[in-house]
């Protein structure tokens, strides 16, 4: 077990949304702004490492007819978790991304790991593989978040940096999501081509 | 005339996969082709009802009650998880054809957001009983619709001659983009 080699592989080689193309509703609806996607892609990640560990280490314990729901339980006390401490101490940010905490839940991303990687490796092994796939989500929705923001906002972090007339509104209503996340791919896709 | 209103605005002024990007997971892999799209899309509709129903008796006459409402997230899902197991096992014994034709979709529906996702809006927003009914059909309705509409779309597009580094999702994705901007057009209709 290679801890920065499973963290490079969640960050780059399987990055879950220009890879695997996993988590899409959160990654599409909350990037609307840099920060926003900072703070969605950071609220996952926490969930991702908490819910991998702990899944890892009653993996044995659990029959394997009823895994789904037992992970399903533990994710969702996590986000329970998460949805409180972002309420109490950065109520802007729970305000700004509203419906879409508790849907972390459902978030394919999450699942898709403990079934793929937290339900089979040891529960260090799963801790790193959290943290690199949530900072590779996390790095994928800022990324998409402040394309998003500068084009149709003119700022990047809430900092104006286009005048006025530059704004193309678009961008931050919900079809730049859809666009914006295509040509990020296409990007994606041509570097990959050229390697 | 209230729940009229409720009804088309969820179905196309919020518009669960264009506007609330909302059950994008199904919405990107079942609509390759018109008939698996219409079959997730009925199943969505009736799972979506009964969770509708299902959670906000539990919310309002369990949760509320024993002052566990803090605990919403995870009765929720849990409600939904074992709604969709019962509607599968109902749907295998009263009509095998149906279930041959919903198959894997079935099962993949408790992982949909937007199941999970019109069931949190109607306990935010305090809709009635009949309300969050109407809003839960109404967004399962525009779900279906969006599917549909989209894999019509897409069966075209295979015979497209598309450049290579669009092909695959990015240019599902722009397609979903332009549908996107047809249906920004209903948010001046109510």
């Amino acid at each position: 077990m290679n801890p920065v080699k499973i963290i490079k592989n969640g960050i780059i080689d399987e990055n879950p949304t220009f890879v695997q193309v996993i988590g899409m509703c959160p990654t599409l609806a909350v990037t609307s702004s840099a920060i926003n996607g900072v703070g969605m892609g950071l609220s996952t990640t926490a969930v991702l490492i908490c819910s991998n560990f702990v899944i890892s280490l009653i993996r044995k314990i659990i029959p394997d007819s009823v895994r789904i729901p037992c992970y399903i339980v533990v994710i969702a006390s996590f986000v329970t978790i998460v949805q409180m401490v972002l309420k109490g101490f950065v109520p802007a940010l729970d305000a700004a991304l509203g419906v879409y905490i508790p849907l972390i839940v459902v978030n394919c991303l999450i699942l898709a790991r403990a079934e793929a990687y937290a339900g089979k490796n040891g529960p260090v092994a799963s801790l790193f593989d959290g943290i690199g796939m949530g900072l590779g989500f996390t790095l994928a929705l800022t990324v998409l978040g402040a394309v998003r923001e500068f084009l149709g906002n003119g700022s990047l972090f809430g900092i104006t940096i286009l005048p006025e007339m530059c704004k193309t509104l678009l961008m931050i209503l919900p079809p730049g999501a859809f666009i914006t996340l295509a040509f990020l791919m296409v990007l994606v896709n041509l570097v990959r081509n050229r390697k | 005339m209230d729940l009229f209103v409720t009804l088309m605005a969820a179905i196309f002024v919020n518009n669960f996969i264009f506007s609330k990007f909302l059950g994008i997971c199904p919405f990107l892999g079942v609509s390759k082709k018109v008939e698996t799209a219409a079959g997730m899309g009925v199943a969505v509709i009736f799972v979506i009802a009964l969770a509708s129903a299902a959670t906000w008796l539990v919310y309002n006459f369990v949760l509320v009650p024993l002052n566990l409402s803090y605990l919403y997230n995870i009765a929720f899902i849990l409600i939904i998880a074992s709604l969709v197991q019962f509607v599968e096992m109902f749907i295998k014994k009263s009509s095998p054809s149906l279930y041959q034709a919903l198959g894997v979709y079935l099962p993949l529906i408790t992982t949909n957001c937007a199941v999970l996702g019109v069931t949190v809006t109607n306990m935010e927003s305090n809709y009635g009983f009949i309300k969050s009914l109407v809003n839960g059909v109404g967004a399962a309705v525009g779900f279906a619709l969006a599917i549909i509409l989209f894999a019509g779309v897409r069966e075209r597009l295979e015979k497209c001659p598309i450049p290579k580094p669009f092909q695959g999702f990015p240019i599902t994705l722009i397609t979903a983009g332009l549908m996107s901007i047809a249906f920004l057009g209903f948010s001046g209709m109510l």
